[in-house]
């Protein structure tokens, strides 16, 4: 298991590098200089550092090499500054972004609370809605509550989450006025009220990521079920004596689950990604909306960087789904 | 009353249908039989003909639906499994009525260690405690023959052989101690020398522990081998039932004949060819109006379209307790079917 993390994780840096290099690529050779890229409102003199830091005279190899010091060693040498207060980094070129000529990495700092804890919470409610109702639906296919279940995850698959959160603010912001209609990013809880208030403004974009996301989730989960069902050592946990919700609850959702886990594993990475319209559409001023802003506002920098941090997510949750896979199902063995 | 002694289990009249969405499927008809304490019932007859579904239908591990039950008795010790509440019935499965499967393959949870699927039985039925059950998983183990028992407790089924997993089968089925025994083609899916091996130990169980067991085959040589009394069953019900040497010796149903003579021959190596039975097994669409097996039947007369023959004794002892036939033709006395 252990050696075959390492592997895993060795493997994983080559795939980065290839990553980092057609992300870089992409931009170095999309028509333009970079200097063209850099917006006009940017002075003179920080354009003069910008393409200093990118170092336009060099050669593209020496670019790129730049790029992945930046990225991997100057950025993670500024979080440990920012930590332990030390500074081994100064003097060093940050990853600079074009709109805010500020760093990039703590702009993405103070993005990422705002998506983890409401695209965070979604996905969370999503799994935790969808389980139940898949394990069930499938326990008694075809009957009411599966047919519900049905329409349920057609609606959550069909109709996109731009519609539904539209509509969840008309019904609960405008006509019932239960929830405020734009999320409030510089609230801060600090007491039960805060809290309160916390609580309501997330309400509507987790219910509408939430709901689309436990409409895949529980077919997957009814789908899985209803596989395991009809196997043989169901039958046999009967013939035992097993009570049904040993039956179900143990024999059935235990094998069912590893399937069921490894997709949800999977998805955590499209948290990030994939919000970005909930984000914009509630303004929730996440790393989605600052990537939709980057792209809006040429800052390439920030899209390059967004991009990269997606990437690396992608490849460490696909080794973390094989690895709860082998730690659900004994007959898969690592060495 | 019935001749002899008290039987463990009586089952009268089973009738299992499925309703599927093509029509129904009248698996079972009218399936009447008992098991004495101690004693090997043999049921042989070819797929398809009922077996597998009778004997699920006694505790009603047929998924239902489609599964329908539509009649009959089946009195363990007395009491009847088709009225008992589900938790009756649960406290009957896997205590006092054992199951074993054909595919020793997929009969275990792949994902739980062989110890805690033998012990799962003996916490629910018997109350015990985890220590007492791992305890008694060691002996069964040991019982059926797996060496290092108590280290294999830990393993996971694809650890183990075939053979050796439905030694497993057959400790998580004997673990309560049941009355009864059901053995659905338990070597079917095995290679030969570990067939022999687990026959061999069937027998030495029975012998240690007493239980009757219901064991169901394809293979009439096994049956010669291990039963006290034949079941022959074709088109979902019983077409005859006998002592082992009476129905090898003087088997009446054209069917029982047939299938006797689709046993290779030992001596005969030259023309060792099996012999198959010609023609298609019968379509069971709707309760049987007339014989199953005419279609197939060299002594096919019009009797056998008009009525479903009913069982008749044939040495003039109750339907069931001695040898008798559901068959409108009657076998000439004392004619031996070639079986060397
Ligand atoms: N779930 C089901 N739905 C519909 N029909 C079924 C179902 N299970 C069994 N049957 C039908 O019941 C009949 C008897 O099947 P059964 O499995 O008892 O045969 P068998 O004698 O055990 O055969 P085999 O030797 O192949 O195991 C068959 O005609 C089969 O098609
Ligand atoms: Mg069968």
């Amino acid at each position: 298991m252990l050696t075959f993390t390492l592997r895993r994780l060795l493997l994983a840096i080559p795939t980065l590098l290839l990553i980092s290099l057609v992300i870089f690529l992409l931009v170095d050779l999309a028509p333009g200089s970079p200097a063209s890229e850099i917006p006009l409102t940017v002075p003179p003199e920080v354009r003069e550092k910008i393409l200093e830091a990118l170092g336009v005279n060099e050669p593209v190899h020496i670019r790129y090499l730049l790029w992945l010091k930046q990225f991997f060693w100057v950025e993670p040498l500024n979080g440990f500054d920012a930590v332990f207060g030390t500074n081994y980094a100064e003097g060093m070129q940050r990853i600079i972004s074009y709109q805010s000529r500020s760093p990039v990495f703590p702009i993405i700092g103070e993005r990422l609370p705002q998506t983890l804890t409401v695209i965070g919470t979604a996905y969370l409610v999503g799994v935790l809605i969808a389980l139940p109702i898949g394990i069930y639906s499938a326990y008694r296919q075809y009957s009411l509550f599966d047919q519900a279940g049905t329409l349920f995850a057609m609606i959550g698959f069909s109709v996109p989450t731009f519609f539904t959160g539209t509509l969840f603010i008309i019904i609960f912001a405008v006509w019932l006025g239960w929830f405020p209609t734009k999320y409030n990013t510089t609230l801060e809880v600090v007491d039960w009220e805060t809290f309160l208030a916390q609580l309501r403004q997330m309400a509507m974009p987790v219910m509408v990521l939430g709901l689309a996301n436990a409409a895949a989730i529980s077919r997957y989960m009814r789908s899985s079920m209803l596989e395991n069902m009809g196997q043989d050592y169901v039958r046999t946990a009967r013939a035992k004596g097993m009570p049904e919700r040993t039956v179900v609850l143990k024999h059935v959702l235990r094998n069912s689950l590893i399937p069921v886990v490894t997709v949800i594993a999977l998805g955590i990475p499209t948290i990030f990604g994939g919000a970005i319209i909930t984000e914009n559409l509630f303004g929730v001023n996440g790393i989605g909306a600052a990537l939709i802003q980057a792209i809006r506002g040429n800052d390439l920098p920030m899209v390059q960087t967004l991009a990269f941090i997606f990437a690396i997510l992608i490849v460490v949750f696909n080794l973390i789904a094989d690895l709860i896979y082998g730690m659900l199902d004994p007959r898969i063995r690592y060495d | 009353m019935a001749e002899g002694p008290v039987p463990v289990l009586e089952v009268k009249g089973l009738r299992t249908v499925f309703r599927t969405r093509g029509g129904e499927i009248h698996a079972v008809n009218d399936v009447s039989f008992h098991l004495n304490r101690g004693e090997l019932l043999g049921v042989v007859g070819e797929s398809g003909s009922g077996k597998s579904v009778t004997m699920m239908s006694l505790i009603k591990l047929l998924p239902m639906p489609p599964a329908e039950l539509r009649g009959g008795e089946v009195l363990l010790n007395g009491q009847d499994l088709l009225k008992t509440t589900p938790e009756e019935l649960r406290a009957v499965r896997g205590a006092k009525v054992g199951f074993v499967f054909q595919d020793p393959m997929t009969s275990l949870n792949p994902v739980f260690t062989v110890g805690s699927q033998i012990m799962e039985p003996l916490r629910e039925h018997m109350g015990m405690t985890k220590d007492q059950a791992a305890a008694r998983a060691v002996e069964l183990l040991e019982l059926v023959g797996i060496p290092d028992a108590r280290k294999r407790l830990k393993s996971y089924p694809h650890q183990f052989s075939g053979g050796m997993r439905q030694r497993v089968m057959i400790a998580i089925a004997l673990a309560c101690n049941p009355d009864v025994l059901i053995a659905d083609e338990p070597t079917t899916a095995l290679d030969v020398t570990i067939q022999a091996q687990i026959l061999e130990l069937v027998k030495e169980l029975r012998q240690k522990l007493g239980m009757a067991i219901i064991w169901i085959t394809h293979d009439l040589g096994v049956i010669a081998g291990i039963a006290d009394r034949v079941m022959v069953m074709y088109g979902g019900q019983v077409v005859e039932q006998a002592p082992v040497g009476e129905l090898f010796a003087n088997p009446q149903h054209p069917y029982t004949r047939a299938l006797l003579q689709t046993i290779p021959k030992i001596s005969g190596a030259r023309e060792a060819r099996l012999k198959v039975i010609e023609g298609q097994p019968p379509i069971l669409n709707a309760p049987l109006t007339a014989c199953p097996f005419r279609a197939r039947c060299e002594y096919r007369h019009d009797a056998c379209d008009r009525e479903n023959p009913a069982r008749r004794a044939v040495d003039g002892r109750q339907i069931g307790y001695g040898h008798d036939v559901a068959c409108h033709w009657r076998a000439p006395a004392s004619q031996e079917v070639a079986h060397a």
